[in-house]
């Protein structure tokens, strides 16, 4: 290609565009900054994550945000109608609903970022070994995947969190549990065609253990698929969470959780129907982000491979 | 150096005999070649040597010692392997230098900047190279990254596996007279397993032609060249070779049925 | 020679937006006459192959002065014109049967749904039937009533080349192309392979672009050789004086091959000239 050219850019673009890398950091931002560039042309993608973004930015910043208390009630102003005071209304304890969509971002954050560091590893984990060491290992490990596959997720995760009681933490549980089988699945197929392979054997070949061969070797090539996975699982992540808060499993009551908001805002939604909208619409929103940035991901984590 | 008798390899299921009693001896910095069409059980020789496939019988005795199917750590220095596909044999996520260190590290030795840059130059690669990832070389680089990994344990002998079968044949006049170089310069001793046997007449002293599993006839590589063959399955393949290598100047004449 | 079935006058084919040029001015004329193209990987042969089919993605823009199968113009053509063409008029063999077959339907039905496809009014199934054992014969399978009935994992890799021809052969085009038609097969097949090839071509009249990285089967097998370097023509050759080529490059790669013959103790190596790239046509 046109190397020439591309040698006499400077600046930071110029660092990442450099022909020859000069360190290990260097070539790994530039396949990164490779990856974010393919990225881009993906317009849809880039719509989900910058939604992804708001949420974080949201959840950070909210007492910047807001004006109200979110758990403070206001028996005088309540189902008001959203003004400039009240930009979203007020619910049926006159709570501002702005700051409770604000608040609830944090929540909502809090049950993505926890339930994927729980499910990534274990899965990862369950999955490159059935497949790297097949045979028994594999059996039993599948089977118990199986067992938790074969319950409908939302039944699973009702049921667990029926078990432990109320409360975010235990939701987080109970949505884990459900999730990582799929996890495992894909990891184990993914190691499985990449046991045979001949970079692999030429690690057997230098008295690698089979643990360093998984952890090393086999492990960070199962991440990007991995994390497509889990994007994309979101979504579903989201809406269990707001489904288990919807029914009452969720978040115990004051504090603001989208699910349960929506569960509560119900019983008015005829005469309030910002009560029940906005949260409505925050939960659509954010899993569809979630939904567009997973498949731009996966489009241009695939590509990578056919190069 | 290489000493292997009655090799019996079983594959499949239900198990087959894929290679039935193979033995032959390779010498100390000597270079033999096996050759034969595909399925002749040539590669499965390689990895019952190279302790890929445990699973075998006979016995195989490298450097006066017979081996445990099952092979100590310490093995791998002095028995290294080249694969086929220099695309499938790099790991694509590791940059090349990592993947140089790699052997290093699984046998616990001091792991240098240094010996990177002694590694690269050694099979004619700018050392600038090693932050590079394999995508971003031509096959007959990453093929002189697989040899630079394998000799980067120093070892004695190197399995050699249809080593420039996927390469473009201006890159494997390179990589073979890289190949002889570092045999005679390291004294190091080679197994060479390839279809091609005009490759292999190149690169080795003695040859063994293999078909269904067995060694059918082992020859030096003069008699190969002077085309003395005895038995009719490696005089077909000899045959052919040289017509479709062009060395004769007839036409096309084996009419063929199936 | 009439007038030439194929006809390319400086075909450009360029990807990702023009950046990469992967065939350059490229010009040839193909008669009914056994033509090679030769080159190493990346030098654009199996585009140029590919740019006739029209079987290239739709990011690959082809520019050409002229680029004509017989009356029709390759670079106008409607999609419907072109299913004419491909399959029925040009043939295509690729590199590996398995890849080309579809494996969970048997030989024969593969060879007659070709036919059928091609020629709907001829006599339906029964017409087909009789038609496939008449092209596995001409392929020189044996027992072409058994072999007909087999999956495609059932048979070997020759075999299956030669099934590959028989149902292209079924519609009885006038231009074949075979992209690496060998390289999958062992040096015993492959001989096989090229002289059944070798022989359908001059029977039936018709014209053969074949294209390969393996610069002795083109000169054993082929009338004229087009060595390409780099996305261009660097020199086009009578295949029996391809011993006499001019081009450096050209030399430099039969120089480079090992030899069972005669032992050198070093190969010649090529060493690439950048001026090749831009270099014009030495034509002998």
């Amino acid at each position: 290609m046109s190397e020439q050219i591309l040698e006499r850019r400077v600046g930071i673009r110029g660092w990442l565009l450099q022909p020859n890398p000069r360190g290990r950091t260097q070539a790994t931002a530039q396949q990164l900054y490779k990856n974010w560039q393919r990225f881009c042309g993906y317009p849809l993608g880039l719509v989900g994550l910058a939604i992804i973004v708001l949420l974080i930015v949201v959840a950070i910043c909210a007492p910047l945000l807001t004006s109200y208390d979110p758990i403070a009630q206001n028996m005088a102003n309540r189902l008001a109608a959203p003004s400039w005071e009240h930009l979203l209304g007020t619910d049926e304890f006159g709570r501002d609903v702005f700051s409770r969509i604000v608040y609830g971002a944090r929540t909502t954050l809090y049950i993505i970022m926890l339930v994927a560091v729980i499910v990534a590893p274990i899965g990862l984990l369950i999955g490159t070994c059935a497949g790297y060491f097949g045979g028994w290992v594999d059996e039993i490990l599948m089977r118990v995947t199986d067992v938790f596959l074969s319950f409908p997720g939302l039944v699973l995760a009702l049921g667990f969190a029926a078990a432990l009681g109320p409360g975010i933490t235990n939701a987080i549980i109970a949505i884990s549990l459900t999730a990582w089988p799929p996890i495992a699945r894909l990891a184990r197929a993914e190691t499985l065609s990449l046991r045979k392979a001949d970079f692999i054997a030429a690690v057997r070949l230098q008295g690698a253990s089979a643990w360093s061969i998984i952890l090393r070797h086999i492990l960070p090539m199962c991440v990007p698929s991995v994390i497509v996975r889990i994007t994309l699982n979101m979504a579903s992540v989201i809406l269990t969470a707001a489904g288990l808060g919807f029914l009452g499993l969720g978040a115990v009551p004051p504090s603001p959780e989208w699910g349960a908001m929506a569960s509560s805002g119900r019983e008015f939604m005829i005469e309030s129907p910002w009560v029940i909208a906005a949260p409505g619409i925050a939960i659509a929103l954010v899993s569809l982000a979630f939904n567009l940035f997973g498949d731009a991901l996966r489009d241009v984590l695939d590509a990578r491979g056919s190069e | 150096m290489i000493d292997v008798r009655n090799l019996v390899v079983r594959l499949g299921s239900p198990p087959q005999a894929v290679v039935k009693r193979v033995s032959f001896s390779v010498e100390t910095g000597g270079s033999y070649g096996l050759v034969g069409e595909s399925g002749c059980g040539k590669s499965t020789v390689l990895r019952a040597i190279s302790g890929l496939n445990p699973d075998y019988r006979g016995e195989i005795e490298i450097g006066g010692k017979v081996l445990s199917p099952v092979r100590p750590k310490e093995f791998y220095r002095s028995v290294q392997m080249v694969f086929q596909d220099p695309y499938g044999s790099l790991h694509p996520r590791k940059t090349i230098g990592a993947q140089l260190l790699e052997p290093l590290r699984n046998q616990r030795l001091p792991r240098s900047r240094e010996a990177v840059f002694e590694a690269l130059t050694s099979v004619g690669l700018n050392p600038e190279l090693r932050y590079r990832f394999p995508h971003q070389l031509s096959g007959g680089q990453r093929q002189r990254v697989a040899i630079a990994r394998a000799l980067i344990l120093e070892p004695q002998v190197l399995l050699l596996d249809e080593p420039t079968s996927a390469l473009d044949v201006s890159v494997q006049a390179e990589i073979l007279n890289l190949l002889n170089e570092l045999r005679e310069k390291r004294g190091l001793t080679y197994l060479l397993v390839s279809h091609d046997l005009a490759v292999i007449a190149h690169m080795c002293d003695r040859v063994g032609v293999m078909q269904a599993g067995q060694i059918v006839e082992e020859v030096e590589a003069d008699r190969l060249r002077a085309g003395t063959l005895e038995h009719p399955y490696s005089r077909l393949l000899l045959e052919a070779s040289q017509q479709y290598g062009g060395s004769t100047e007839e036409p096309l004449t084996m009419n063929g049925a199936a | 020679m009439t007038a030439p079935l194929i006809e390319a006058a400086n075909l450009e084919v360029g990807f990702g937006g023009g950046k990469i040029k992967a065939v350059r001015s490229v010009s040839f004329t193909l008669g009914r006459e056994k033509l090679g193209i030769v080159g190493e990987s990346g030098s654009g042969k199996s585009t140029v192959g590919r740019a006739i089919m029209r079987l290239l993605p739709p990011t690959a823009r082809v520019v050409a002065d002229r680029l004509r199968f017989q009356e029709i113009d390759l670079l106008t053509a409607s999609n419907r014109d072109m299913v004419h063409v491909r399959g029925r008029r040009i043939g295509l063999i690729l590199q590996d049967p398995k890849y080309s077959l579809n494996p969970v339907m048997r030989v024969g039905e593969q060879i007659a749904e070709t036919y059928l496809q091609h020629y709907p009014a001829a006599g339906g199934k029964a017409a087909a039937r009789a038609r496939v054992l008449e092209m596995l014969n001409a392929v020189k399978i044996r027992d072409p009533e058994r072999v007909a009935r087999l999956y495609p994992h059932e048979i070997s890799g020759g075999m299956g080349q030669r099934v590959m021809i028989a149902m292209m052969l079924i519609a009885e085009p006038e231009v074949m192309i075979a992209d690496e038609p060998t390289s999958a097969l062992d040096v015993t097949v492959r001989l096989e392979v090229l002289s059944l090839l070798d022989e359908l071509v001059t029977r039936r009249n018709l014209g053969l672009i074949l294209i390969s990285h393996d610069l002795n089967l083109v000169r054993r097998f082929c009338d004229r050789v087009i060595i390409m370097y780099a996305g261009r023509i660097v020199e086009t050759l009578a295949a029996s004086q391809l011993g006499e080529a001019r081009h450096p490059y050209t030399r430099g790669l039969l120089a480079s091959l090992p030899s069972i013959d005669h032992k050198v103790s070093r190969l010649p190596t090529l060493k690439r000239d950048p001026s090749w790239i831009d270099a014009v046509e030495t034509n002998s």
